[in-house]
């Protein structure tokens, strides 16, 4: 499904505050793999999200979604298949729009919405809008006429979960969406997200800061260092693996300890 | 005072449309949209310029059309060319004063003596009776802000307004916010242009000093409006910049009448009200910060 070739991305390039964020990576998922992305602070992580999803250019290399060759293809045209949450649950949504007229502009992601700038929200896409909000089970489907302004930061995460595969992506970004939620919300959200990427066999990508977690979701754990993947483990090997066993293979790729201010060993 | 009620209220309808363009791109968008003093008058020079021709009618939505271009070159500046927001309209203003002039045939005012203006036509079919001026630039503001509000509802409407609000939003929606930004600014000015199209064949000219100060007393109606209406849809605000621009204007008209101000002070205190009107919410928190300082301090000293 996703195909990343020898990517590379250098940041302020020939000045003293040059940084190599990405270097010579290459990865590839196949339709339906679900991994989790864990690493050190600045090794890159958000970085290859963000190189996917268009919002840098890579300096060299090359990136295929599903056949088709996305390296320069800007942000907003591949945002036509991939879906993509920030750790600001406020970055997904537009706070002065109602739910239903930002799940109607997520809409605007299927083909057949596109073609006419000028229809409007009608009674069908009400209900199929309520339908889906029905399934966060947050009672947004009585609210969809107030504005997004309104909810709670983890109310309006699960709201761009739901925009985000509103119309099924051929692949989802999650960049620690769950990270700047309170606990019971981001089991919440966190549940979601695996009902959803379970269900449709959305091919992801989910960076994280929990280590138990990046065991645990998915079916792949990729470790990120100094801009590369260091570590890629998954099947059996990685079903048995505890988080001990998770930096003991870490420190034997890399020889260093895995230094993230925010990380969590255990909860 | 009779005639200074009607006046008034034509004069309201007529402004309304530079405070609904405004509502748009300042509110809606975000930006905040210079061009319009340059292509107010570029609306009244094309307006009039085509009825002294003969062509009344087609002058309006030639009017609108040549605001919508200016629009675009704004737009492009500032989505394309990395140009700041501010500095595109003001570039794109200061150009205008040539492409006006050039307009009116290189000078720098025009005038309808004897040819018809679109009030003129109306008037002779004798619909409205003395009130057909009125009546007219009632209609034409009215079906613009109805227009636009069906507009700003349309699914390309709702990235347009999604586009002031999180522009990361509209990118992950699919939708190109330089798109959006300059289909935005590009309708916009053609309700500026419009604006001055009415302007200029009610007044039967146009003159190159006649935009001077529009942004200002088009926000000024915007801030008026919201005061009176208060913030919310699209609806309200559309018709809260036309209360505003109908209360203006009989501001205006009070001053006028009993000279409580010099009228050639007017655009001073319009300034210093648009100001003081903006500046409200930072004012506020700050006098709040200051009293809760004092308050602190009176406890300490006791």
């Amino acid at each position: 499904m996703l195909h990343v070739r020898d990517i590379s991305i250098t940041f302020n390039p020939g000045t003293v505050n040059e940084k190599t964020a990405l270097s010579h990576l290459s990865l590839h998922l196949a339709p339906g793999d679900f991994a989790t992305v864990i690493g050190s602070n600045g090794a890159g992580k958000s970085t290859l999200l963000g190189a996917v999803a268009g919002s840098f250019t890579v300096d060299s290399g090359s990136i295929t979604l599903d056949g088709q060759d996305v390296t320069f293809l800007p942000n907003h045209r591949r945002s036509v298949v991939i879906g993509r949450l920030f750790q600001d649950p406020l970055r997904g949504t537009a706070p002065s729009l109602t739910i239903e007229e930002n799940l109607a502009l997520a809409y605007l992601r299927s083909r057949e919405e596109k073609t006419n700038p000028f229809s409007r929200i009608n009674r069908k896409d009400k209900e199929f809008f309520a339908e889906k909000l029905k399934l966060l089970d947050m009672g947004l489907e009585d609210r969809m006429r107030q504005p997004v302004g309104l909810l709670s930061g983890g109310q309006r995460q699960a709201l761009t979960l739901l925009m985000a595969t509103l119309v099924t992506p051929k692949l989802l970004l999650l960049d620690e969406h769950t990270a700047a939620l309170d606990p019971a919300t981001a089991e919440k959200v966190l549940e979601l997200t695996r009902t959803i990427v379970a269900e449709r066999r959305i091919t992801c990508l989910m960076v994280t800061h929990n280590m138990k977690q990046a065991l645990e979701l998915g079916s792949r754990t990729l470790m990120m260092a100094s801009g590369n993947i260091v570590l890629d483990v998954s099947g059996p090997e990685r079903a048995g693996m505890t988080v001990n066993d998770l930096l003991r293979r870490f420190k034997a790729g890399t020889g260093e300890d895995l230094d993230n201010d925010r990380m969590l060993l255990s909860e | 005072m009779l005639l200074i009620t009607q006046t008034a209220l034509e004069l309201g309808f007529q402004y309304a449309l530079v405070a609904m363009a405004l509502f748009l791109s300042y509110r809606i968008l975000d930006v905040a949209d210079l061009t319009t003093d340059g292509c107010f008058v570029l609306g009244a020079a094309v307006s009039v310029t085509l009825a002294a021709a003969g062509h009344p009618v087609l002058a309006i939505p030639a009017a609108m059309l040549a605001g919508a271009c200016a629009g675009f070159v704004t737009a492009f500046l500032q989505t394309r060319m990395g140009v700041p927001s501010i500095l595109a309209g003001i570039i794109t203003n200061t150009g205008l004063y040539t492409v006006n002039l050039m307009v009116m045939g290189w000078r720098s005012n025009a005038s309808l003596l004897r040819a018809d203006t679109v009030f003129t036509l109306l008037r002779s079919t004798g619909l409205g009776g003395g009130w057909y001026e009125l009546l007219l630039s009632a209609a034409l503001t009215l079906l613009a802000g109805g227009l636009l509000w069906l507009f700003l509802g349309t699914r390309l409407g709702l990235s347009i307004r999604a586009t002031g609000d999180n522009r990361d939003m509209v990118r992950s929606s699919s939708v190109n916010p330089t798109f959006t930004v300059t289909v935005g600014l590009c309708v916009a000015n053609a309700l500026t242009g419009l604006s001055g199209a009415v302007v200029g064949q009610a007044q039967k000219s146009a003159d190159i000093n006649m935009g001077t100060g529009i942004v200002v007393i088009g926000l000024a109606c915007l801030v008026i409006g919201e005061t009176v209406l208060g913030r919310g849809g699209m609806g309200r605000g559309i018709l809260a910049v036309l209360a505003g621009s109908v209360i203006y204007r009989f501001l205006y008209a009070a001053i006028l009448y009993t000279k409580i101000v010099p009228i050639d002070c007017l655009k001073l205190l319009v300034a210093a009200i648009v100001a003081l009107a903006i500046a409200a919410p930072t004012l506020k928190s700050g006098a709040a910060f200051q009293r809760r300082r004092l308050a602190a301090r009176r406890k300490e000293a006791r």
